[in-house]
This record gives structure tokens, C-alpha cells and sequence, in this order.
């Protein structure tokens, strides 16, 4: 447990002290969104109508960009060959990586989706709605993109391989976190899409880890 | 040298089994494709509704079939591969990908090119197609793993974890995409269903299915003897080199 | 407490590296593997620190093979690779803070002071000079202590004085029974050392 918080801690720490990284994906995220409006003309019933996926799509796209950044610094300055010969499982090693990448690079993408999304004139209820899906299925994004970094890692050029692996096993998410906003928009129930969701980052849970740390091992060797 | 290094890389066993096949194969598949083609272009009856563009489907269907089949055999063999360590297993669902690909890709020209003149657009974001479309990205992802790594052993095992996560994924992302599909719906999509198949049509349809199989067999083969040749010059360039 | 390694035979990207390679260590004592580049020296020690699989050939602490209790293994053990394993936008303190935190250990300020990092330990590790980024990684061996150290090049970019200095330390780790296996092309002149030439070994296997 004393492991696991002081990776955890180091991993946040350095976070935030490289807060320049997460600057550029928030202006990321707010640039590409912006960009919509600009292609599809700035009439507010096709935003509103188009809102929730733009959101989805520029928040999974902002994701990707943070990856690399799960492993790859520890994997170049040898680190994580010494995080391994520690007490921690290396499944366990990257289970505490993908969760403080999601705090600190994935949730305050969340945070400032309400504004955007108010700036694409998406209804109050979908906004909550956005926010309950990005919160529940956001996780599989950290987590099957953690796959995705692990089995890069070692790799030059990795970046573009890495969107390659990781996009198409996102589909699924997309789709149940653009239909739970647009069921709320539409005054239906939304709970069943985000049980989906969570299923899907239960079931991530489950898979992700030891295929990222069987890809890790490798990567090292 | 001390060590021989061939036994790494020397499955006389399935090349002599794949040697033994091979003439078959290449035998049976012209003589199922030419079957099925013939059957299929011009004995089965034209559909009511859609005409002579219903022969399409004997290209598109069983193209279709086969890669969905080719990713599942990659995936198990990729899982044998990681399991029991044996190198043809890798070999094999790496020879395998880029035929598969070609499958997904001549579903996906095939079905854009019948929904022409069914749906009035070449591409329409039917569920299948869509479905079709991502495992082609699948497929992509999988043949850039193998060729991103220099180290061949070190390639399987990473492209084995990735078509393994892809195949748990591939029921959710059909799930996934035929519900997106059902919520959009359009309403003057036509499924590709049609009336309830008949025999005249479903004999060469089968018949088609069996030929892309052996059309499969037959290249793998010839892939995986590649392969093998290719690490065997591997090995003797490396053996040079040391001594 | 006891090393032994029995013929560890290593092949990377199907290039035999080594052949036949039998160790053995015991307390108080210091191997110190020489050869000269690409012979193996690195793939060696990642070997016998359980970061590489050897392609045959087993290794056994105490006795029993490592590949049944790595966890066991690897509380005994401290590796000090090539790479600095430090974080440059953490200070020294910081960085050895994280690792004894890490393996649960906690002797932090023994370790400055033994590598004589105080003056530099609240500095961004960034700013510091090869040979001081080197120290503060040494460090590491006592803020984390245990009976092996795998020790690749540990003395590379250190200048005459700290090379005595991790010298006496060496010879006092070992003094104190613990065991080290170390690869350097400098001659340390060590008392207590047995020496492994992985070029002998492999003139052997042709």
C-alpha cells in the first residue's frame, strides 16, 4: 500500500510540476472544438444537434494525445526497469500509472467540457448528461489507451502507430456516451446507456492492466 | 558454433504437411471458384427486386465471412503462440493478416458497389459496412505492429496481445455499432438481408465460401513458407556474422 | 544468502550473445564481470536481475531458482543500470524520497550523506552535472539497502575522488556481508574481487 500511494503521489506530482503538457491538451480540446462551429456554420440548431458527438470525439482526441505520456518518460530514463524489481506487481504498476493519468490528464478535460459544450448551445440536460458519461466511461479510455502505450513504448515514431491501435478499440465508447446525451437531450432515460458504459470500464479494468504489463515486460526485455 | 540456432527455426513438420497440401489446394480452389462463378453468375435466378446486381453477393458475402473467420484464426493462433511458444503459431497470424485484410477490403468494395444501386450512394452507414470498416482499421493496426518492431520475437508477441485485446473487442464493437445503426436508422435504408434465401442461390453461395477458403489456404501456404525461408536466411546471415 | 548461475546462455534478435556462462556468489565477495563490447556484459547482469530472461540456464538465490519467487529475489536486490532512473523535475531528496518510499525503506539522509549530495539535494535534479545525477542515483544503493547489488558501469562520469569514495563504500557494503556484481572496463583495484571474462568464455564456446 506504501508503494502504491507513493507512485501514485510521484506520478501526480510530476504532473503537475510538467503542468505545461496539460495546458496544451486543454488548448487542444478547445481548439478542435471551436473548429466545428467554424466548418459547419454557426447556426445553433445544428450545434446543439451535433454537440454531444463533437464533444465526445474532441475529448477522445485530447485523450490520445496524453498517453504516451503513461510510460514512455519512466520507460527512456529507466525508471520502470526499477519500478519493476520493486514490491509492486507490474500489473499493479500500471493499474496506479492509468490512474493518476486519468486524474490528472483526463479529468480536467471533464471539467471543462460544461463550457464548451454551453458554447455549442447543447440543452442543460445534456450537459449533465455529458458530464455523467465522460465520468463513468472515460476510464476505458485510460485504460485500453494504457494497451495502446505500453505495447508503443519502445518504440520511435510511436505516436502514430499508438492512435492506429487505440481509435477502433474506442468506437464503443463513443457510441454509448453520445447516445446517453442525446437520450437525455431527448427527455428518454439515459441510465441504461451509462450501465453500459460502466460494464465497458468494468470489463476494461478486468483486461487492461495484464495486457499492458504483458506489453510492458516486453518493451523492457 | 555450440548451439544450433536452426532448431528456433525449423518446423519440418508443418512445411511437410503444407507441401503435401498445397497442389490440392490450388486445384480445388480453381475448380470451387470457377463452380461457384458460374453457378452464381449465371444459373441462379435474378431478384425480383433487385436484379442482376443480386450477383454481387457471391463475391461480397463469403468475402465478408472470411474476414471475420481469418481474424478469429489469427487470434487463436496468436494464442497458441503466446501459450506454447511455438513459432509457426506466429508466423501463421502473421501470414494470415494481410489476407484477411484483402477479404475485409473486397467486402467492403463489393458492398459499397451493390449498395450503388440499391441505396442511390456508394457508401451508406449500414451497420455491416461500418462494422466492416473497423475490422479493415483492426487489421491495419495489427500489420503495423509487426512491421514497427525490429525485433521479430519481440513483434509476435506484442502483435499476439494486440489481436487478442481486438478479438474481445470485436463482439462489443459489433454490438455496439449495429445499436449506434438501429438509434439512426434511416428510413429508406433496405437491409441486405432479402427475402428468405433459396437454394438455387445459397448452393453457389456456399460453394463461393469453400473456394475463398481454399483461395485462403492456398496463399497462406505459400506466405508462411516465405516467412520461414526468410528466417532461415535470418539465421544463417546471423551465424556468418559470428563466426 | 548465495548467487549461482548455471550455463546462462543469452540470445538477442537471434544473435547468440553469450554461451555456457556459470557464476557464483557468495557473501563478502565481489565478481567483477569484464569484457569487451558486446561481449555481454550488460545482458548478463539484466539477466541476473531478473529484467531479462536468459534463453537457457537457470538462476538461484538461496537456492532456489529465481523464476519461481521473483518477489523474494528482488527485496535482495539493488540494480544500478545505465540509465539515472531519475526524475528531472524532482530534486535529489526527492527522487531517493520516492524510491525508499517506494520499497519501503527509509534512509534518506544516510544516503546523501554518503554520497556527499547535501549541498545539492533540493536542487532540480535537471540542473545537475552528469557525475552529480550519477551520484544521486548511487544513492539509491543505500536509501534502499540490500545484501546483492548489480552494479552496470556504476563509476562511469565520476571523477578520481567520488570514484574512491563509492570505492571505500563498495568495500564496506561487502565487508559487512554483502555481495556485488559489477561491470566496469576501469580497474577499480578492489581487494576481495573474483573476475568473470565473458571474451574467455566465449573463445571457449567457438
Amino acid at each position: 500500500m506504501r508503494s502504491f500511494l507513493a507512485l501514485l503521489k510521484r506520478d501526480m506530482l510530476l504532473a503537475y510540476r510538467q503542468g505545461s503538457a496539460l495546458t496544451m491538451t486543454l488548448s487542444f480540446f478547445v481548439i478542435a472544438v471551436t473548429l466545428f462551429p467554424l466548418g459547419v456554420g454557426p447556426e445553433l440548431n445544428v450545434l446543439a444537434r451535433i454537440g454531444p458527438g463533437v464533444l465526445w470525439v474532441g475529448a477522445l482526441l485530447a485523450c490520445l494525445l496524453t498517453l504516451d505520456r503513461i510510460f514512455q518518460a519512466d520507460f527512456e530514463d529507466g525508471t520502470l526497469e526499477q519500478l519493476m524489481l520493486g514490491p509492486l506487481s507490474i500489473e499493479f504498476i500500471v493499474l496506479t500509472k492509468i490512474i493518476a493519468h486519468w486524474v490528472m490528464s483526463v479529468l480536467p478535460l471533464i471539467a471543462i467540457t460544461p463550457i464548451l459544450a454551453i458554447s455549442l448551445n447543447v440543452h442543460a440536460d445534456g450537459i449533465w448528461a455529458m458530464i455523467f458519461s465522460l465520468l463513468i466511461g472515460s476510464p476505458v479510455l485510460s485504460l485500453i489507451g494504457a494497451v495502446g502505450a505500453a505495447l508503443t513504448v519502445a518504440m520511435r515514431r510511436g505516436g502514430v502507430l499508438l492512435s492506429l491501435l487505440v481509435l477502433p478499440l474506442y468506437i464503443p465508447v463513443l457510441i454509448f456516451g453520445v447516445a446517453s446525451v442525446e437520450a437525455a437531450v431527448a427527455l428518454m432515460p439515459m441510465a441504461p446507456h451509462l450501465m453500459l458504459l460502466g460494464g465497458l470500464s468494468l470489463g476494461a479494468l478486468v483486461v487492461c492492466p495484464f495486457a499492458a504489463a504483458a506489453a510492458l515486460r516486453l518493451a523492457v526485455e | 558454433m555450440a548451439i544450433d540456432l536452426h532448431k528456433y527455426a525449423n518446423p519440418t513438420r508443418f512445411l511437410r504437411i503444407a507441401n503435401a497440401i498445397f497442389p490440392w489446394s490450388i486445384v480445388t480452389t480453381v475448380v470451387l471458384l470457377a463452380t461457384g462463378l458460374y453457378l452464381g453468375l449465371f444459373v441462379s435466378p435474378a431478384d425480383y427486386q433487385q436484379g442482376e446486381t443480386v450477383r454481387i453477393m457471391f463475391v461480397h458475402v463469403p468475402a465478408a465471412w472470411m474476414a471475420m473467420s481469418v481474424y478469429s484464426m489469427m487470434a487463436v493462433s496468436s494464442a497458441a503462440g503466446l501459450i506454447w511458444k511455438h513459432p509457426v503459431a506466429d508466423l501463421s497470424a502473421k501470414a494470415a493478416a494481410p489476407i484477411g485484410a484483402c477479404f475485409t477490403f473486397l467486402a467492403l468494395v463489393t458492398g459499397s458497389l451493390w449498395g450503388q444501386p440499391m441505396w442511390g450512394a456508394y457508401w451508406v452507414w449500414d451497420a455491416r459496412l461500418t462494422s466492416m470498416l473497423i475490422l479493415l482499421f483492426l487489421y491495419l493496426g495489427y500489420m503495423a505492429v509487426w512491421g514497427s518492431f525490429e525485433d521479430q520475437s519481440k513483434a509476435a508477441k506484442a502483435a499476439a496481445i494486440l489481436v487478442l485485446i481486438g478479438a474481445i473487442n470485436i463482439p462489443i464493437i459489433k454490438f455496439s455499432v449495429d445499436w449506434w445503426n438501429t438509434l439512426h436508422q434511416p428510413a429508406s435504408v433496405a437491409t441486405m438481408d432479402g427475402p428468405k434465401i433459396h437454394s438455387s442461390i445459397l448452393t453457389p453461395l456456399l460453394i463461393m465460401g469453400l473456394g475463398y477458403t481454399s483461395l485462403f489456404v492456398t496463399i497462406f501456404i505459400i506466405r508462411v513458407r516465405t516467412e520461414i525461408l526468410g528466417r532461415r536466411l535470418r539465421m544463417l546471415r546471423v551465424n556468418q556474422l559470428q563466426e | 544468502m548465495s548467487l549461482y548461475a548455471q550455463s546462462l546462455t543469452c540470445i538477442r534478435q537471434d544473435r547468440l550473445i553469450f554461451n555456457a556462462v556459470d557464476l557464483s556468489l557468495n557473501p563478502g565477495e565481489i565478481l567483477w564481470v569484464k569484457g569487451r563490447n558486446g561481449s555481454g556484459k550488460t545482458s548478463l547482469l539484466r539477466i541476473l536481475a531478473c529484467l531479462l530472461k536468459p534463453a537457457t540456464g537457470i538462476v538461484s538465490w538461496n537456492g532456489t531458482d529465481i523464476e519461481e519467487d521473483p518477489e523474494h529475489y528482488k527485496e535482495n536486490l539493488q540494480y544500478v543500470g545505465h540509465q539515472d532512473a531519475l526524475k528531472m523535475a524532482m530534486s535529489a531528496r526527492e527522487n531517493l524520497e520516492f524510491w525508499s518510499d517506494y520499497t519501503e525503506n527509509s534512509t534518506v539522509d544516510q544516503a546523501l550523506d554518503a554520497f556527499q549530495l547535501q549541498p545539492i539535494a533540493d536542487h532540480p535534479t535537471q540542473i545537475l552535472s552528469a557525475g552529480q545525477k550519477k551520484r544521486s542515483n548511487l544513492a539509491r544503493l543505500i536509501a534502499c539497502p540490500a545484501p546483492l547489488w548489480i552494479l552496470d558501469e556504476p563509476v562511469s562520469s565520476l571523477d578520481t575522488d567520488y570514484i574512491g569514495l563509492f570505492k571505500d563504500l563498495l568495500e564496506k557494503h561487502v565487508r559487512n556481508g554483502g555481495m556485488a556484481l559489477l561491470a566496469t572496463h576501469q580497474d577499480l583495484s578492489l581487494s576481495r574481487v573474483r573476475q568473470l571474462d565473458l571474451n574467455q568464455i566465449s573463445e571457449v564456446a567457438r
